[in-house]
């Protein structure tokens, strides 16, 4: 592993006299602590035009990064995910409840993961909606920040219970005008650099932009640990980044238009396993 | 009020910065070329070569230049620019640097000499809503200097 790690970092260098051989995703399969196999690559929903086969940014990775994923005891994310298990029966707010008094084990929530965000009450709801929304109105609780670590460990602890089942957001019906608008905002070119989410993680995956390997910015290992950042990322914060990094007004997390593109963003992911909590450089 | 005249201000200086270069907006293009100096000052390739790997260049995000080996990750998003002095002409070259949506369609290359017509431009990558005038990505000049060096890019 290490060996093959040294040799990866030669390459990436090489690439900067244009030798392109770093193209694409790698071959590597994906099997969690050695029993639970991920689908990382897959063909592509019948409603994606520019794209036929899907790939978890897992495979875009060095072998140093996708290693941290193989086994829980390994992964980072897991301290996070930890203290939710901690936070999910501790009695928090002034109705005397926790999550476990009313939802029972968290198992429970298998399979809620690879669905969501969906339409309810003609709202575009998702995780983290769900989350404050009980916090506030069942528990008397404070509402948890978007991108703070006690949400983002809750929501990873709840996609855990999804871990290795296919993507699988619902686009028609009620979620039809969300997922339109979303999908508007993914090729909409942002900034003073012009570029949309497509310019980077469709027309140019496998591609090196600077010292980037670029995946196709798939958003089903969410929230993820970033090694850079040392802490688990949410979706929305994600999205904030690449968009500031066009030179552009970003959207603010838990505004209307990241929920529409979470949803359009995902429904990209349909099919690839719910990798929750992932692991990324 | 002290807002504005600081703005007017900033604006000034930087038309001052280029003589009188064209405003972005009053750029000629034809088939994608721009015949005339946008300064009147020859390029200074020396000067050319720093802006490609630096603020608001940074042309090897994208293109590997054999030439730039000393620095580290070449990216692969456009061409090789290796030889791009023996492709182009210096026109084109200039067309292509200012605004190469002219000469690609569509491209995902940036548009370095270009004030208008952004969708919700920020304040550099603050991620915040951009105040006031916009300048372009590079000045007249830089645009003059990134040609300079470009056309040193010989096979
Ligand atoms: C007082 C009881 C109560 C408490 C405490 C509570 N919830 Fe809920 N929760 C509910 C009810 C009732 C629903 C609505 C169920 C439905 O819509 O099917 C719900 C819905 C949810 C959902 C959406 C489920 C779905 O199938 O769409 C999630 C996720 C959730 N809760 C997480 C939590 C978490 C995490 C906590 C602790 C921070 C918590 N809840 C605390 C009662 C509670
Ligand atoms: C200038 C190029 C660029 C643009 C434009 C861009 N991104 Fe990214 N994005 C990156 C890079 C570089 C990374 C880190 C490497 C990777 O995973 O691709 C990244 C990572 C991501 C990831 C993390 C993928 C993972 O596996 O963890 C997601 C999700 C993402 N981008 C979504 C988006 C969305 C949505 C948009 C449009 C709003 C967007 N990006 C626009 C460059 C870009
Ligand atoms: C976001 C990526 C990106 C950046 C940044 C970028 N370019 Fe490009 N460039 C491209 C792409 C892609 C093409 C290919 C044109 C097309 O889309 O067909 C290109 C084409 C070119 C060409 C024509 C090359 C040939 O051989 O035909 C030149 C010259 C060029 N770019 C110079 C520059 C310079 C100089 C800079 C910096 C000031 C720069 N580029 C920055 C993406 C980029």
């Amino acid at each position: 592993m290490t060996k093959k790690a040294i040799s990866l970092g030669i390459l990436a260098l090489a690439v900067g006299a244009g030798s392109g051989a770093y193209a694409g995703p790698d071959d590597d399969s994906l099997v969690i602590n050695d029993e639970l196999e991920m689908v990382t690559e897959t063909a592509a929903p019948a409603h994606m035009e520019g794209i036929d086969t899907i790939y978890s940014g897992w495979r875009f990775r060095t072998d140093e990064t996708q290693s941290l994923q193989l086994d829980d005891f390994d992964n980072p994310a897991m301290l996070t995910v930890d203290q939710a298990i901690d936070a999910y029966s501790e009695v928090d707010g002034s109705e005397n409840e926790s999550c476990a008094s009313c939802h029972g084990d968290v198992e429970s929530f298998a399979g809620l993961s690879a669905a969501m965000p969906k339409v309810k009450d003609g709202n575009l709801v998702t995780l983290e909606d769900e989350i404050n929304n009980c916090r506030s109105t069942r528990m008397g609780a404070e509402e948890w920040k978007w991108s703070g670590q006690d949400m983002q460990g809750m929501v990873a602890l709840i996609g855990l219970q999804s871990r290795g089942m296919p993507v699988d957001v619902a686009i028609d019906g009620d979620a039809a005008p969300f997922w339109e608008k979303g999908k508007e905002i993914y090729y909409t070119r942002y900034g003073q650099l012009e570029l949309s989410c497509a310019s980077c993680h469709e027309e140019n995956y496998g591609n090196m932009i600077r010292a980037d390997h670029l995946s196709q910015g798939q958003i089903n290992g969410f929230p993820t640990y970033r090694l850079k950042q040392a802490r688990l990322i949410s979706r929305h914060n994600r999205f904030r980044g690449c968009i500031r990094d066009t030179r552009a007004h970003t959207f603010a997390e838990g505004s209307d238009e990241f929920r529409a593109l979470e949803l359009y963003v995902l429904s990209r992911s349909n099919g690839l396993s719910v990798e929750t909590p992932a692991v990324r450089q | 009020m002290k807002t504005t005249s600081l703005i007017v201000a900033s604006v000034l200086a930087a038309g001052m910065a280029s003589a009188d270069a064209p405003a972005p907006t009053d750029v000629v293009f034809e088939d994608g070329a721009v015949a005339a100096s946008l300064t009147g000052t020859p390029g200074n390739a020396a000067e050319g070569r720093k802006i490609m790997n630096k603020g608001a260049g940074n042309c090897i995000a994208c293109h590997a230049v054999s030439d730039l080996a000393e620095l580290a990750f070449h990216g692969e998003i456009g061409p090789g620019l290796d030889g791009v002095g023996d492709r182009w002409s210096e026109p084109e070259l200039r067309g292509i640097v200012a605004n190469a949506k002219n000469m690609f369609p569509d491209t995902v290359m940036p548009s370095f000499y270009k004030t208008e017509g952004f969708i919700r431009i920020g304040n550099g990558f603050t991620g915040k809503a951009a105040e006031g005038a916009v300048d372009p990505l590079l000045n007249a000049q830089q645009i003059e200097d990134v040609v300079a060096y470009l056309l040193t890019l010989k096979e």
